[in-house]
């Protein structure tokens, strides 16, 4: 098998506050090839945007990732000097995040926010970056780029705005977009359009993506693959279709169970008993437990990753939810 | 992100909010020298008739052949002066403990009534709003943009010298202050649920009011108010010093340093330094506490 | 824009009429105005004619609006100390005042913002925290006990700055007299310009630090981390045009504040500027001197709002001029 675009082995992002030692990101492992969608799925609170942000080396103080590989092209990030990953960053791969009405700088005209991200990376003109610019926002589909390129942030609905974002994330060609839930704060009709335009864009220009979500729907129609976490672990791997149909983990079927479908009116929607776990006070084991109707004495360690077969389908369970492979 | 979150949910279900206030409190050592500080010097202040070695305002106690002594001089009578002597033949350092009670009574005195009025102002402002509100917002406005000194001098000018005068105004100066933060911050509680709820049980608005809305507003008053007594006694002492404050009767510590200001060019600055060494630790101590408690009870940087 | 200005202006004549009334029900109302506005030496002829002369038989109203037309044609009484129009008086003085007041203005801008920055961009560092608890020394100095002590240093124990006065003054333009042209000059402003920097040195500290440290928080840094700006340029551009919002504002009102603490420093320093002026004549009670004082700075503060409001809005393009509440 080729190398992958973006291997991540074994990633442990920690925070070390007063309270104690938050394991955000507790051995999470996945791959991502050329041009494939992923899908992170969890709760708030699982370690998913702190996985996209390990990637892109932005983990504040006091975090810091304490183990773990992430290679990108086949190099790994964590030898890089800190100059070196700023050339990496916005460039060979960009991030995306949640609220679009945060993310661009409200004192700064729309045209010096994306020339700069050009100009950060690569020595071109003015006039040739502020060209590039308007195309990219002609790609994400905004209308009367030249106007809009004069604007504030301000001047921008919020769809528009993350669509900007997007734009920018464009900018530079990125092998990989890491999306941290860009759709969440937007109106469903926005959304649906995002969604849509996202997809096309990363089959025109062949950027992989990792889609950090907590919203199943919305990966069913964009993921390729899935990986769902839980307490900063992945607990479940495998290609949409088999985890959406087929989930092996009692908890991604509890998670299933709890989005609401056409035809069940009336009934009692499903919910997942207890509540999120602090990631803080983690019990050793597996850490869906103590909300698991099917744990047993086994649970209190820590299952591996197990089954990770041709498809990459995978799952952390002692007793997953399937015909004929029991332990 | 997201997993700070949850951990402070946790930890704050353990402890009580006091509790969890005292111990973010002592997490800055800073802080609490600052708080040892003013204690120690709210005691001395508190005992001052009893701590100093000599009644500094009792005439018969003082020999003016004792007059202008450098620290550490030995007296006639076999005392020792520590801080020195002043052109009277004072002992400063019973003069600035007498002065550290002027000048913090007069400080604490003002800030309490500014409190009073501030909060009899601004909140009914925030919670009847309309005119009640434009009203006094407009005032707490125009009065704020002029900074305090000049309100304080322009009073004096028209009322005279004088305690009580003086007092007053420092209790003009401040209590648009209190008038602005108890509204900022009954505004935002005035939108939350319980006070919603208590609308629901048909409370008495007096009663929503003071029981309901008062001690919810009252994290960010206390901030203000420990500024204030900080700049109340400064700005005392700053009138005093101008010869515009107390009168001579009440010698504060500004009233201490201008009275060395003279002999300070001819070298002897200790009647003026040790006043003012006295009036910084003061201010200081203050500020340090009032920092720490500002942190420690905004609720934006609870993360 | 234009609109805004004017409507500004409006207001600000209303707030000045406003405060004319205030000055005089508070000088000529609450005190005697008799005692206040003729000179105490004068014989009782004399004292009965000026009562005539001066109005003060009529009722107040009609008081008020004598003293209103004498305010607007500029007359705004004759000092008792000077025998000469007060308002000539505050103006030959201002010059000093204002040249105090930049130069520390200045002082605090060169120090404050760099040193804000330095501990918002740093908070747990070592220089951070001392920066920050320096910041409280600062606010907690009370300013004319630092000039006390800047004195008996600077010039009693090392004689190297004089202790008073402006020094020589060099005409600037021709017409105002200034002190920063001649080294002697210098030598003369360079303590209470200090003095009066002090704490707008600690409030820059804190206001640009309590910025950076917010500015850090927000997305928008994080967004550009994640386009892989340089540091310099994140700090320099994305930060900085966010703190000086409220730095360009605070800045502007602060210099009100500025020449009303001049007060203080001028006393100490024997500045001859208009503070001085005030705290004499409020000593002597030469009050026409002093409600001058209080018309021409109340006007001064006006300018300095509308000055504000306008860079608010050239810095801030969410702020549109035609939003703002007078």
């Amino acid at each position: 098998m080729s190398v992958p675009l973006l291997a991540v082995d074994g990633l442990c992002t920690h925070f070390f506050t007063k309270a104690g030692v938050v394991k955000a990101v507790d051995g999470v492992s996945f791959t991502v090839a050329r041009g494939e969608v992923l899908g992170l799925v969890g709760e708030s609170g699982s370690g998913k945007s702190m996985t996209g942000y390990s990637i892109m080396g932005l983990v504040d103080p006091p975090g810091r990732i304490v183990s773990g590989v992430v290679e990108l092209n086949g190099r790994d990030l964590s030898a890089l000097s800190a100059e070196d990953m700023r050339q990496l960053r916005g460039n060979r791969i960009a991030m995306i995040f949640q609220d679009p009405m945060m993310t661009l700088n409200p004192v700064l005209r729309i045209d010096v926010q994306m020339v700069e991200t050009i100009r950060a990376h690569q020595r071109v003109g003015r006039a040739a970056a502020l060209e590039r610019s308007r195309a990219a926002l002609v790609q994400v589909g905004i209308p009367s780029p030249d106007e809009r390129l004069q604007a504030y942030p301000h001047q921008f609905s919020g769809g528009m705005r993350q669509r900007v974002a997007i734009a920018i994330a464009l900018l530079n060609n990125p092998d990989l977009i890491i999306a941290d839930e860009p759709t969440t704060a937007l109106d469903v009709t926005i959304q649906g359009q995002i969604l849509f335009e996202m997809q096309k864009l990363t089959r025109e220009t062949g950027a992989a993506m990792i889609w950090i979500t907590h919203d199943l729907s919305v990966v069913a129609g964009l993921a390729d693959r899935v990986c769902v976490m839980y307490a900063g672990r992945i607990v479940e791997e495998g290609t949409t279709f088999d985890v959406l149909t087929h989930p092996w983990h009692p908890y991604t079927q509890g998670l299933l169970d709890s989005v609401p479908a056409r035809g069940a009116r009336g009934t009692r929607l499903s919910q997942i008993p207890g509540m999120t776990p602090s990631v803080q006070d983690l019990p050793p084991g597996c850490a869906f437990r103590e909300r698991c109707g099917y744990a047993t004495d086994e649970c209190t360690v820590n299952p591996a990753m197990r089954d990770r077969g041709v498809d990459g389908r995978g799952v952390r369970c002692f007793h997953p939810l399937r015909a004929g492979t029991a332990a | 992100m997201t997993a700070k979150v949850t951990v402070t949910a946790t930890a704050i279900r353990v402890e009580t909010p006091l509790r969890r206030i005292v111990s973010d409190f002592c997490g800055n050592p800073v802080a609490v020298v600052g708080l040892v500080l003013l204690g120690v010097i709210l005691l001395l202040a508190l005992f001052a008739p009893w701590l100093s070695p000599q009644n500094p305002y009792d005439l018969a106690q003082l020999d003016v052949m004792d007059s202008r002594l450098a620290p550490g001089s030995k007296s006639p009578s076999g005392g020792t002066f520590w801080l020195g002597t002043d052109d009277q033949g004072r002992d400063m350092l019973s003069a600035i403990l007498y002065g550290l009670r002027i000048s913090l009574g007069v400080g604490i005195a003002a800030t309490v009534l500014a409190l009073v009025i501030g909060l009899a102002t601004g909140l009914p402002a925030a919670y009847l709003g309309g005119r009640t509100e434009t009203l006094v917002m407009r005032i707490v406005d125009i009065q704020l943009s002029f900074p305090a000194i000049l309100i304080a001098l322009i009073l004096i000018a028209v009322l005279g010298q004088g305690t009580g005068k003086v007092i007053a105004a420092l209790v003009t100066v401040q209590w648009a202050y209190y008038a602005r933060t108890v509204r900022g911050a009954a505004l935002v509680e005035r939108r939350k649920e319980y006070i919603e709820a208590a609308h629901c049980l048909a409370l008495a608005p007096a009663r929503i009011v003071f029981r309901h809305l008062l001690p919810n507003c009252l994290p960010p008053m206390i901030v203000v108010a420990t500024v204030q007594v900080a700049a109340a006694i400064t700005l005392e002492a700053t009138l005093s010093f101008l010869g515009l404050g107390l009168p001579i009767t009440e010698p504060s510590l500004g009233l201490l340093i201008a009275n060395g200001y003279q002999y300070l060019l001819s070298g002897k600055y200790w009647i003026s330094f040790f006043p003012g060494i006295a009036l910084l630790l003061t201010i200081v101590s203050i500020n340090l506490v009032a920092d720490q408690l500002r942190d420690v009870l905004n609720p934006r940087l609870q993360r | 824009m234009l609109v805004f200005i004017i409507r500004r202006s409006l207001q600000s004549v209303v707030v000045l009429f406003a405060m004319s009334l205030l000055v005089f029900v508070g000088v000529y109302a609450i005190g005697n105005p008799i005692d206040i506005l003729i000179n105490p030496q004068a014989d009782q002829i004399d004292r009965e004619r000026a009562i005539a002369a001066l109005g003060l038989d009529k009722p107040l109203w009609s008081q008020y609006l004598t003293f209103l037309t004498g305010a607007l044609s500029g007359n705004l009484g004759r000092s008792f100390v000077h025998s000469t129009p007060a308002l000539g008086l505050i103006l030959e003085r201002m010059p000093a005042t204002m040249e105090l007041a930049l130069t520390a203005m200045l002082f605090a801008i060169v120090l404050g913002i760099p040193l804000g920055l330095w501990a918002g961009l740093k908070p747990n560092g070592i220089a951070g925290r001392m920066i920050m608890t320096g910041s409280i020394l600062g606010f907690s100095l009370p300013t004319f006990w630092v000039g006390l002590m800047l004195i008996m240093v600077f010039s009693v124990e090392l004689g190297w700055l004089p202790s008073n006065g402006r020094g020589p003054t060099v005409l600037l333009f021709g017409l105002v007299p200034v002190s920063f042209l001649s080294v002697e000059g210098w030598r003369h402003l360079l303590m209470p310009a200090t003095n009066l920097a002090l704490f707008n040195v600690a409030l820059l500290i804190r206001l640009t630090r309590s910025g950076a440290h917010e500015a850090l928080l927000q997305d928008y840094v994080k967004f550009a981390r994640a386009k892989g700006l340089t540091n310099a340029r994140i700090i320099g551009v994305h930060v900085l045009r966010n703190i000086l919002i409220p730095v360009v504002t605070v800045i502007g009102l602060q210099f009100g504040a500025l020449i009303a603490f001049a007060i203080v420093t001028e006393s100490v320093f024997a500045w001859p500027g208009m503070g001085k002026l005030l705290i004499d004549s409020i000593g002597v009670l030469d009050r026409p001197v002093i409600v001058a004082y209080l018309l021409v700075i109340v006007t001064i503060f006006i300018v300095i709002n509308l000055i504000v409001d306008v860079l608010y809005s050239a810095l801030d393009p969410r702020v549109r001029l035609t939003e703002l509440k007078g």
